[in-house]
């Protein structure tokens, strides 16, 4: 038994940690995660994260496959990722330790539960010898603690099962966190009672366990110090924490009442897109329409009717169901209605690793069509910035009456960070008219400037007319099988896309604005191609980092940037997607990186990579 | 069941308003169908029912799929949209829960509404889309010159089934009472009034409704329907469903249709101590649809095939559900507070 001390231990300041909770997918290992991440965001770190979960809901309980993990990264300056390697491991389970103590470094922090290391749990991990006996850990500082035993004996007296008591050990695993990282209980105690409000003993019991787990930090010897990190110095503003689905759900929200329309949301449900149905479907109170459909096509086929009726119009899916919206999608190109496609990518093809991340359906998107059929695609590249850049696709699909293609990720899907709440009064209205005078009434009467045809919404007095899949005649809308027509046709649907080029944003470069080196990135790469581009900086590299938004069309200055360096290095989690667009685009010969293993890039692969193109040219 | 099955009757001054004739509801463009096609029948039926009903043009919107049936709303002067295959009630259903105020048809046909598009038909159906769905059905892949399709028989040699077609057909009816259609009929293509009676209740119907056409493709499948719906035998061969009335049919109006334990079965009245009495009553509103789903695998030449109304019932649209439920959201917590939901509950400032 620890003895209770007198003295305060030692407190040692850091600037950034990053832990990483393992456990069986029944631990609740996303749920510590979460909380954890709620309340270094709300003390105000600078945070990150990565959950990592398998796609099976209960796969064997202490199996390899069933481990599920969730790492955050919190800091008192800002951060750009959730952390190549974690300073602390808590593994859960010997399964949890297995599949995750290669990540940690020597001399990195690893809190295990003893108690889970039972002769059955080592045999389910395939350990073949005991790893707290068998010497395998010792560069790691190992601290071993009976969580299960604990977490029981504090929850003495309680009417629960001992099966039940143990399944609020994760809050044990939590509390000892937060005594070890000076974080408040609080907000995980509101936040218990509101979620357990109904079941008192479950509430209660979960609440004990939490403060137990504080309290043995406190009190062993076992933990000499511990730690703290203040918060960052973020720009001024309100700030929530918040996750990439959300954002984009909020993100379409909010432009629908920009543009002053009714948002219609057509989804079937698939990981890792769904989070975006559940939020929107509770905004009724906002008159959001939600519609889960029979399948992905009478998803996007909905969405496709109710802009045809005059809706902003949304659909999300991945990468499979946007092979199944396919046709669709080329639909709303040749009627050119509005509409936007989120494709929440995950690592393919096929079912692939469905909860894993990959950003390789830029060319599903850009191409996976019959016919040349152009459609905007844009990307946000943190969680926070999902918001704007719905906004934004909903203002191409809006000014251009053209379908536009979002493209997130599983990593900013399910990651969080700090994100500061707009002002509405800030944002721009995106609105646009529907077409009300029969006089000048024609189906594909282009706008000059914008190459768009109008938008007739039934309803409308004397604009009946008729569209579809067919193609149509210039400016009158009837069926045409002329050949002059369909060429015609086929231009002004390219000038059209093209033409935005000069109404989004020219691509930024961050540092030098000349030099050795661009490191060009889009989508969910941003943090560590920044946090890459920051250290080689740091290091005197003549090394810059640009990152798409818009990746059909490409922002006008594109070119005139990645001339301006010596290199273009391209990373991305496929196999060169974005690196054959600009090759073929530009005749530059840009290099690219590619890693596709499940996971974000590592910092430290990007400054490896980087090093080695820059030896290459001078040697 | 509060809900009147029928549309609501228009204002007086609207009704004044909207005098339109067929005329009002002929498009521009010239009709190219097969020049005998059934197709021709169903437009014009469909053209003269269409002011009965006291819509504007501008709140009539027809969508169809692929296939020669698709062509249709090209030919009517209303909103029209020419989708893709299969998945004209994935558009309906999408504008109808936009713009309830709207009246949307869909225009389909054995091949689009029961192969490539039969899941969609299926959840409109079961969903009680307020949609007006007519499957035109010829028993052949028209357009695409002469496959068979899912309704062709048993047997039946196309070019695709030189040696005969080894899938047991659909059963249209049979299928859209399965997934709950809240109204089923059938009609032919040249029973010109009857098909007009029938177009009239489907589209006065509030819900989900769906027509079965027995259309004849006279390049592809001439005389699909022919057995049955010739002039001089359809009377002693199809079997004419009105509600409340018992099913007889015949020249002479001496055949009925009566229950043989759980089986349907072919009587003649005045034989063999047969009396009215004794036929069969048809109940189009019955809750269960037990009798309508009897009646859809009724067919020649084992029975008289039965056209008309199987079933007529109320249940509340789609489009409503989804207005009650943002309806009864606002009710209880006022309308959505943007700044307060971008807030998400938990936020903390930075000075």
């Amino acid at each position: 038994m620890t003895a209770t001390r007198d003295l305060e231990p030692d407190v040692q300041e850091l600037e950034r940690v990053t832990i990483r909770f393992a456990g069986d997918s029944g631990d609740g290992m996303q749920l510590t995660g979460t909380q954890f991440t709620r309340t270094a965001a709300v003390f105000g770190n600078d945070i990150s994260t990565l959950p990592d979960f398998p796609a099976e809901i209960r796969a064997p309980a202490g199996s390899l496959p069933g481990v599920s993990g969730f790492q955050i990264s919190f800091s008192s300056s800002t951060i750009h990722t959730p952390g190549d390697q974690p300073d602390v491991l808590v593994a859960m389970n010997p399964a949890a330790l297995k599949t995750n103590i290669g990540d940690l470094p020597a001399g990195g922090a690893l809190i295990v539960n003893s108690d889970a290391f039972t002769q059955q749990n080592l045999n389910k991990a395939a350990y073949t010898s005991n790893p707290l006996t068998d010497g395998s850990l010792k560069a790691y500082t190992v601290f071993e603690v009976p969580i299960s035993t604990l977490n029981e004996r504090s929850l003495d007296g309680l009417d629960m099962t001992s099966k039940q008591k143990d399944l609020t050990k994760n809050f044990f695993a939590l509390g000892l966190m937060f005594w070890l990282y000076e974080r408040s209980q609080e907000p995980t105690i509101a936040w218990i009672d509101q979620k357990f409000g109904a079941r008192p003993i479950v509430a209660q019991a979960n609440k004990k366990a939490l403060t137990a787990g504080y309290a043995f930090g406190e009190t062993t010897e076992a933990f000499h110090t511990h730690y703290r990190v203040k918060p960052a110095r973020l720009e001024p503003g309100t700030y929530r924490n918040i996750t990439g689905n959300e954002a984009t759900a909020l993100g379409f929200l909010v432009a629908s009442k920009l543009a002053d329309r009714e948002l219609f949301y057509g989804s079937y449900p698939i990981t890792p897109a769904s989070e975006i149905l559940h939020q929107l479907s509770g905004y009724k109170s906002f008159g959001v329409k939600t519609f889960q459909a029979e399948d992905e096509i009478a998803a996007i086929g909905a969405a496709i009717g109710a802009s045809y009726g005059g809706a902003l119009a949304l659909t999300a899916s991945s990468g499979p169901g946007i092979a199944l919206k396919s046709e669709a999608m080329g639909l709303a190109v040749m009627v050119e209605l509005p509409l936007v496609i989120v494709d929440v990518q995950r690592a393919g093809p096929s079912t692939g690793m469905p909860t894993k991340n990959e950003q390789s359906d830029l060319l599903q998107v850009m191409f996976g069509r019959n016919g040349d059929s152009p459609m905007p695609v844009v990307a946000p590249a943190t969680p926070g910035e999902c918001f704007d850049l719905a906004i934004e696709a909903t203002r191409l699909a809006l000014k251009y009456m053209t379908p536009v293609v979002y493209l997130s990720d599983a990593f900013l899907a399910t990651g969080s960070e700090p994100w500061r709440v707009p002002a509405l009064s800030s944002l721009p209205g995106i609105g646009v008219e529907n077409a009300t005078d029969p006089a000048t009434f024609r189906p594909y009467q282009r706008d000059p400037e914008t190459l768009a045809r109008p938008w007739a919404v039934p309803g409308t007095p004397g604009l009946e007319h008729r569209i579809g899949g067919l193609e149509k005649a210039d400016v009158a809308g009837y069926v045409s099988y002329d050949p002059d027509n369909h060429h015609r046709m086929q231009l002004y649907r390219q000038a059209k896309v093209a033409g935005i080029a000069t109404d989004i944003p020219p691509l930024e470069v961050f540092g030098p604005e000349r030099g050795e080196l661009l490191i060009l990135g889009w989508g969910s790469t941003y943090g560590a191609i920044r946090s890459a581009v920051e250290q080689l900086t740091a290091d005197g590299k003549s090394v810059a980092h640009a990152h798409l938004r818009h990746l059909n069309p490409f922002p006008a200055n594109t070119e005139a940037v990645l001339r301006s360096y010596r290199r273009v290095l391209i990373p991305e989690v496929n196999l060169g997607q974005l690196l054959m667009m600009i090759r073929a685009r530009f005749l530059i010969d840009a290099v690219g990186y590619d890693r596709v293993r499940g996971k974000p890039f590592r910092i430290a692969e990007i400054v490896d990579e980087a090093e080695r193109i820059l030896a290459e040219h001078t040697s | 069941m509060t809900d009147s099955i029928d549309q609501p009757p228009l204002s007086a001054a609207n009704a004044a308003v909207i005098q339109l004739t067929r005329k009002d509801f002929v498009s521009d463009q010239e009709v190219r169908w097969c020049p005998g096609c059934g197709d021709y029948s169903i437009l014009a039926q469909t053209q003269k029912v269409m002011p009965d009903f006291g819509y504007a043009r501008e709140n009539i919107v027809f969508i169809s799929g692929i296939g020669c049936s698709g062509r249709l709303p090209y030919y009517m002067n209303t909103y029209g949209f020419h989708t893709i295959h299969g998945r004209a009630p994935t558009l309906a259903t999408g504008l109808k829960a936009a713009r309830p105020d709207l009246m949307v048809w869909v225009i389909t046909g054995d091949g689009d509404a029961l192969s490539i598009g039969g899941n969609h038909v299926i959840h409109s159906m079961r969903r009680n889309v307020d949609i007006n769905l007519v499957m035109f059905n010829n028993r052949i892949y028209g357009l695409t010159k002469g496959q068979a399709s899912p309704t062709s028989e048993f047997g039946k040699r196309t070019k695709s089934t030189p040696l005969g077609s080894v899938d047991t057909p659909i059963m249209p009816l049979t299928i859209a009472l399965a997934a709950e259609a809240s109204f089923v009929a059938r009609s032919v293509d040249t029973h010109t009034e009857h098909l007009q009676g029938t177009l009239e209740r489907a589209g006065r119907h509030k819900g989900s409704s769906f027509v079965e056409v027995l259309q004849n493709c006279n390049i592809f499948n001439d005389g699909a329907w022919r057995d049955f719906t010739e002039r001089d035998v359809r009377e002693d061969r199809m079997l004419i469903l009105e509600h409340g009335k018992p099913m007889i049919f015949g020249k002479d109006r001496d055949k009925g249709i009566r229950l043989s334990g759980l089986q349907p079965e072919v009587v003649t009245i005045g034989q063999d101590g047969v009396t009215e009495a004794d036929i069969l009553v048809h109940d189009e509103q019955a809750e269960e649809p037990y009798l309508a789903l009897m009646l859809s695998r009724m067919f020649w030449p084992a029975f008289p095939v039965p056209v008309g109304v199987l079933r007529a019932v109320a249940r509340p649209t789609h489009d409503r559900l989804i207005d009650e439920q943002i309806a009864a959201a606002i009710a209880k917590s006022g309308h959505g507070d943007l700044e307060g939901i971008l807030k998400g509950g938990e936020t903390w400032t930075v000075e």
